[in-house]
């Protein structure tokens, strides 16, 4: 099972990975998936009675506001994943910042796809939490990598003060 | 001038120590050159055809003593003694070694200074009048909104990895320094009728493959909105810009795809949700203005004898008022314009001695005030007339006191083929050519106001579309060809340059601008400028004279 990077209250941490991605040609397996919009939108009811837990995968061209009505119920039994079908791809930071401030999505938001940490810092202040990393990143070099700014500009969905207000004290 | 802070000298120094982590991962050989390359593309680190090149911020063109000094010395000990001052109003140094980048960046944060968001597809430097602060035209200092942009775009989450690079434009005076018009954004900062400031927004501008002078998409967004509005903008960019062709991935091919209108809505709309709480604090404001805040000029008469008898006695010195020096917004000042681009040299290089000289004069007759111009100059924008003679004369004896500011010789160039692996052309050997055509200052003065600008390929850094005379380099069979336009401007009155004519080869292209000029003055009535000239005869008299002996 592939390692999932998670952070907790700013701790990263490498986790068993309970879901299983699943393509939309795919037989679906037992126990918590991830599934495409279009999959979700036609199963993912029936599936989320079947008492387990389902995580919605956005591509980069799809707009979490498409999931509007679900993320009440995702935030508490799945998560939605953003994908990253290159690193260079940017879509999925505003993705990411919408669930987190217009949604106020309190769920688990996942990077997949490209994902590597020399974008970890970017990735966390937009509200990402859980990471699938291409690199093979580390739990604690991942750590590493979204605490090499001791301050930032500007505010976004990590709550962190930017400087502006740091210097109000 | 703004100071950097503990917060702005931690993030300098915290992306110095990441990118030395960096770099030795990659000369370890832990990073492949793959891998590496959007690393070193973050810190402006370029590979071109001989060597690395480091592009160092100068955030909106503004220069302390100190700073220039420390570049000079960088330029003497990583390169080859000089520094090459581009479009974006930074500095490219063209020769240097990959190990020796992090130490660079150490000098540069010593002095408050990075290359952060010099290459990328990321929010650029944002350029501003050279003037500002000095001239009256200004109805507020658009350095102000330059520094909030430069924090609020550094390391932005959402909006590094944009469709492409972009590029944000300030001005606050009628008469346009910055080419606002042919920027992703430009802003125009107005006062409305009851004193309210905001700014002209307009948005896709650009030049490139596809030029365009960018529409309005808002007429009077209130100042304090800015960042917000900003937000909504790069965030309809990032969603639905282009992705699948570089070439097509600008915000100018959104806006022009969806209509300004209809794009204008889009942001509207997203900037409804995003609301005020995206905007930066009055206080925040407050503390930037105040960094800006009048420098201490004297009272001084309007008339200063010293330049006054300095005009009368010597020919050259007062060549270089009529040329080099603008008006002040206060008596008895001058704002002096310092010329790159002598005759026979390459257009916006310095030495490090010519940096150095430049940073004394600024020291002790500038209030320690630098500028770095679009154009590819450098502005003392606040130098006491009384001044004025010495300061003319250390320019000039250090080779910078050229007194062709706007005229034919004061050519934008990008590097082209002698430095760039993009080009298909050199440039910078064209602008020497013309330049040296164009020797005889007399003539050039009675020319009056041309601007040549030359890019090596398509791309377009060099401007070509919005020159009055605009010069790109095409490849034509292994052989460097040129294709001129006239007619484009970049200032208040933009517009895009019309083609003259088929492709011209190397050593053709100075005569064809010789002849371009004597059309003009042949055809020109009162006080025209070339470009006046041309919109009225339209493009035929031109051609016809540049391309008369093919028939």
């Amino acid at each position: 099972m592939p390692t999932l990077i998670e952070l907790k209250d700013g701790v990263c941490r490498g986790v068993q990975d309970s879901f299983t991605h699943v393509a939309d040609d795919e037989a679906l397996p037992k126990g918590d998936v991830i599934i495409s919009l279009t999959r979700f939108q036609a199963e993912g009811d029936a599936l989320l009675s079947e008492g387990r837990r389902v995580g919605v995968k956005l591509e980069a061209e799809e707009e979490v506001e498409a999931l509007a009505y679900d993320l009440p119920k995702l935030a508490v039994v799945g998560l939605v994943a953003l994908n990253f079908p290159k690193y260079r791809d940017g879509r999925a930071y505003t993705n990411a910042r919408v669930l987190r401030e217009r949604f106020k999505f309190t769920g688990q938001v996942r990077a997949m796809g490209d994902v590597l940490r020399e974008q970890a810092g970017f990735m966390v202040r937009v509200g990402f939490d859980a990471f699938e990393p291409a690199d093979d990143a580390s739990a604690n070099e991942w750590q590493a990598a979204t605490r090499r700014y001791r301050h930032v500009y500007q505010r976004s969905a990590d709550g962190r003060a930017p400087a502006f207000a740091e210097r109000e004290g | 001038m703004y100071q950097y802070d503990t917060i702005d000298k931690a993030m300098l120094a915290d992306r110095s120590s990441e990118f030395r982590g960096q770099v030795a991962r990659r000369l370890a050989g832990d990073l492949t050159e793959d891998q590496f390359k959007p690393l070193r593309l973050m810190n402006g680190l370029y590979l071109q055809l001989h060597a690395y090149m480091l592009r160092v911020a100068i955030p909106y063109g503004s220069l302390n003593p100190t700073q220039l000094r420390k570049l000079a010395e960088i330029g003497r000990i990583y390169d080859k003694g000089y520094g090459h001052f581009t479009t974006r109003t930074n500095l490219q140094f063209h020769w240097i070694k990959l190990a020796d980048t992090p130490d660079i960046l150490d000098h540069l944060a010593s002095v408050d200074m990075h290359a952060i968001q010099t290459s990328g597809n990321c929010i650029r430097n944002t350029t501003t009048d050279p003037y500002a602060g000095a001239t009256a035209e200004e109805v507020d200092d658009p350095r102000v909104w330059a520094e909030a942009i430069r924090q609020w775009s550094t390391f932005h989450p959402e909006f590094s990895f944009l469709p492409r690079k972009f590029k944000i434009a300030i001005t606050a005076a009628p008469k346009d320094r910055t080419a606002a018009r042919v920027h992703d954004i430009g802003l125009v900062l107005k006062r409305a009728r009851d004193g309210a400031l905001g700014f002209e927004v307009i948005v896709g501008g650009g030049m490139g493959r596809t030029p365009y002078v960018g529409p309005t998409i808002k007429e009077f967004l209130p100042v304090n909105r800015l960042l917000s509005y900003l937000e909504a903008v790069l965030r309809v960019y990032n969603r639905h810009g282009r992705r699948d062709n570089i070439y097509k991935a600008r915000i100018k091919i959104l806006v022009a795809a969806l209509g300004k209108d209809e794009f204008a809505s889009q942001v509207e709309a997203e900037w409804a949700k995003i609301g005020e709480i995206a905007d930066l604090p009055d206080t925040e404001l407050a503390r930037i203005r105040g960094a800006f805040a009048a420098a201490n000029f004297e009272v001084l008469p309007a008339q200063s004898e010293a330049f006054e008898a300095a005009k009368a006695s010597t020919p050259a010195f007062a060549r270089f008022v009529r040329n080099n020096v603008k008006p002040h917004k206060k008596s008895g000042y001058g704002i002096v314009e310092i010329s790159l681009k002598g005759i026979g040299d390459t257009p916006g290089d310095a030495t490090s001695e010519q940096m150095e000289v430049v940073a004394d004069l600024a020291e002790q007759y500038g209030l320690s005030d630098i500028r770095v111009t679009h154009e590819q100059n450098l502005v003392l924008p606040h130098v006491k007339l009384d001044d004025l003679p010495t300061v003319w004369a250390g320019l000039r004896d250090a080779g910078i006191g050229t007194p062709n500011i706007n005229l034919i010789s004061d050519i934008i160039a990008c590097p082209g083929l002698d430095y760039c692996a993009l080009a298909n052309a050199r440039a910078i050997p064209i602008a020497q050519h013309i330049a040296e055509k164009f020797r005889d200052q007399d003539r050039a003065e009675k020319i009056g106001e041309l601007k040549i600008k030359i890019s090596g390929c398509i791309n377009a850094c060099g401007h070509h579309h919005v020159g009055h005379i605009g010069i790109l380099g095409v490849d034509k069979k292994g052989e460097e060809f040129y294709q001129l336009t006239l007619g484009g401007s970049g200032a208040e009155d933009a517009s895009v340059g019309s083609m003259l004519g088929p492709a011209l080869p190397y050593e053709k292209v100075a005569d064809a601008v010789d002849t371009l000029v004597e059309v003009y003055l042949r055809e020109r009535q009162g006080d025209e400028r070339f470009l006046d000239t041309f919109r009225r005869t339209g493009v035929t008299p031109f051609k016809e004279a540049v391309y008369a002996d093919a028939h």
